[in-house]
């Protein structure tokens, strides 16, 4: 394993230093520099200190493991990998993403999972242990998104506005979401065991990762929205 | 050159924060530092501080921090300021000559106290006959610019990278109870001296983030009131609604959030009854000063500090504690700086007002 000192390290230099690293690096004393291991394959990353944002943006394999917590835009594009957050991650956390897995043990800021996409086997997943900010999956257009609302604290799983444009993909939140407003292009359920077979081995593998009950969780209800085909985005915006 | 006012360029930025509840004076160099991790925000084009509490010896006396093209403008200007102020001192803000900051104009400051007899004349207040100085000299007198005009308290800034324009102002050297800082991207505006944030009014300084689409909607409402936008800059008309909502129409702190950062209806329609009237009034009477499009600010004022987002939360901004400290920046990274063991960092939703006072 190689240690990197971050301290006092511009962004352009440090990634540098990690492209030209082993396959398994503990980055220490990090602080705000961005892109971190941007576009990365094979990597495994451990940082300890606040990464910058777009932490791996385009990652392709690479795995990092954040020791704390996260800035915005975190997995922007990625393709491939994980990224794995033991804290809160900030704004637009996988943005765009369009495969690999996002964990968060805690809490997201606002436009978790904005833009995710999948195609064919490309599926990215992100799950969320805490709440989401607002505007979470605003539109996405594919793969899987669940947020379980641990030690929420009475705070609502999602703020205002989630689903905004949403088109594809499924979103679980954990509860009966009393109180959350879904706009009408989407389609709001409790989840059947068969739903929830589709994201069983992503909470599974948070659980792990993070010494979460699964059984605990796993026993409450969740609701899953999906696009309401029925209802689809036509001549909104002109008749055409 | 054309300059800050002539030309609108199609703001990324930084924004820092500390504040001590218990009044403890914290030096500058702190917040300065803080500014590096997030250099990227900005672009060499402008930074600057706003310092609270840092002239305790003139606490009565209001301090007017000026740039002035050539000394010829500085006589003339202390002429003016004669006929219409007391003044107990005035001197050159010291500066350090660092290879990154040039082109400096003449940096002044003066203690001035408005003649009684000028404002029994006008039938002004203190405050508002301070305040239309500022713009009479900022509007009418060619290369003489007021960047700061409240009591105890002081703005300063450059066109740099903020941590350089810290070292440039010497501001190890002023110890204040609260700091806002900010790096500037410029994207509207050429860069200028005058149009480093932070703008202030009095005591009311802004810090801002992002780039606001209501900018002639507000401009249009406030000018109304005697304000002049002169440098076509967004932060410049944020500062005066926050001069003319808290100081002119008396709102509370939250009161302006609700103004600025008003709620969607279909979120008010979601509260409760007294709070959906407050909320619906508030939208009512003052439509013409929502901002929209991305900001987040940070307001300075005597004796506090109010960090908002807009309502869509367009732009990052994160809060952390730690004893009877509190640390607002655009990144965690910056908090971490001014405080490793920073304790319940949060992110505020968006129009949610962070608001923190020095106990009295």
């Amino acid at each position: 394993m190689t240690v990197i000192d971050a301290a006092g390290l511009d962004y352009k230099e440090l990634n540098d230093l990690i492209r030209e690293g082993k396959e398994d690096i503990t980055l220490i004393n990090c602080l705000g520099q961005r892109f971190i291991a941007s576009g990365a394959e094979k990597l495994h990353l451990v940082i300890k200190g606040i990464p910058g944002n777009a932490l791996g943006a385009y990652l392709d394999g690479a795995v990092i493991d954040v020791l704390g917590n996260a800035q915005d835009a975190v997995g922007d594009t990625m393709n491939d990998g994980a990224i794995v957050i033991h804290g809160n991650i900030g704004d637009a956390a996988g943005y765009a993403m369009r495969g690999g897995k996002i964990f968060v043990k805690n809490n997201a800021g606002y436009r978790a999972g904005i833009h995710m996409k999948a195609y064919k086997d490309k599926v990215p997943v992100m799950v969320i242990g805490g709440c989401a900010g607002s505007f979470l999956g605003e539109y996405q257009a594919g793969g899987k998104i669940a947020v379980l609302g641990l030690e929420s604290n009475g705070k609502k799983i999602v703020g205002n506005f989630p689903c905004t444009g949403m088109h594809g993909g499924m979103m679980f939140l954990r509860g009966k979401c009393e109180g959350v407003a879904f706009p009408a292009k989407v389609h709001v359920k409790t989840a059947s065991d068969s739903d929830i077979s589709e994201i069983y081995n992503e909470i599974h593998e948070f659980c792990t990762l993070f010494e979460k009950d699964e059984k605990e969780i796993i026993s409450s209800p969740f609701t899953l929205i999906t696009p309401d085909t029925k209802n689809p985005y036509k001549q909104m915006y002109v008749a055409n | 050159m054309e300059k800050e006012g002539q030309v609108r360029i199609p703001s990324g930025c930084a924004i820092a924060a500390l504040i001590s509840r218990e009044g403890k004076r914290i030096p500058g160099n702190i917040i300065s530092e803080a500014m590096k991790p997030m250099h990227d925000r900005s672009n060499g084009l402008g930074g600057g501080f706003a310092a609270y509490g840092i002239y305790p010896e003139y606490k009565d006396f209001y301090a007017l921090h000026m740039f002035f093209d050539e000394r010829a403008t500085r006589k003339n200007c202390e002429q003016f300021l004669k006929e219409r102020f007391e003044i107990v001192k005035s001197e050159i803000i010291p500066t350090r000559k660092i290879a990154a900051i040039t082109d400096e104009p003449i940096i002044w400051r003066y203690f001035v106290a408005p003649l009684k007899s000028v404002l029994l004349s006008l039938q002004l207040d203190e405050k508002e006959f301070v305040a239309r100085t500022v713009m009479k000299i900022n509007t009418e007198m060619e290369g003489a610019y007021v960047f700061s005009s409240g009591k105890n308290m002081g703005t300063f800034k450059a066109v740099g990278f903020p941590e350089d324009v810290g070292v440039f102002y010497k501001l190890e050297e002023y110890l204040g109870y609260s700091w806002t800082s900010h790096g500037r991207y410029p994207t509207n505006t050429p860069g200028w001296w005058g149009g480093a944030h932070p703008f202030t009014l009095l005591d009311y300084s802004v810090v801002h983030n992002g780039e606001i689409s209501s900018y002639d909607a507000n401009r249009r409402f406030i000018e109304m009131f005697g304000y002049k936008c002169t440098l076509k800059t967004d932060t410049e008309v944020i500062t005066y609604i926050m001069d003319y909502l808290l100081r002119v129409q008396h709102l509370t702190l939250s009161e302006t959030a609700s103004v600025i950062a008003a709620p969607f209806w279909s979120t008010i329609e979601g509260k409760d009854e007294q709070e959906r009237e407050k909320l619906s009034f508030l939208r009512t009477v003052f439509p013409s000063l929502l901002i929209t499009g991305p900001f987040s600010i940070v307001l300075g004022f005597d004796g506090g500090l109010m960090a908002l987002n807009d309502r869509l939360k367009l732009r990052s901004m994160v809060v952390g504690e730690k004893d009877d400290m509190v640390y607002i920046a655009s990144e965690e990274a910056a908090i971490r700086v001014m405080e490793p063991d920073v304790q319940n960092i949060y992110a505020p939703a968006g129009g949610e007002p962070v608001i923190v006072k020095v106990k009295e």
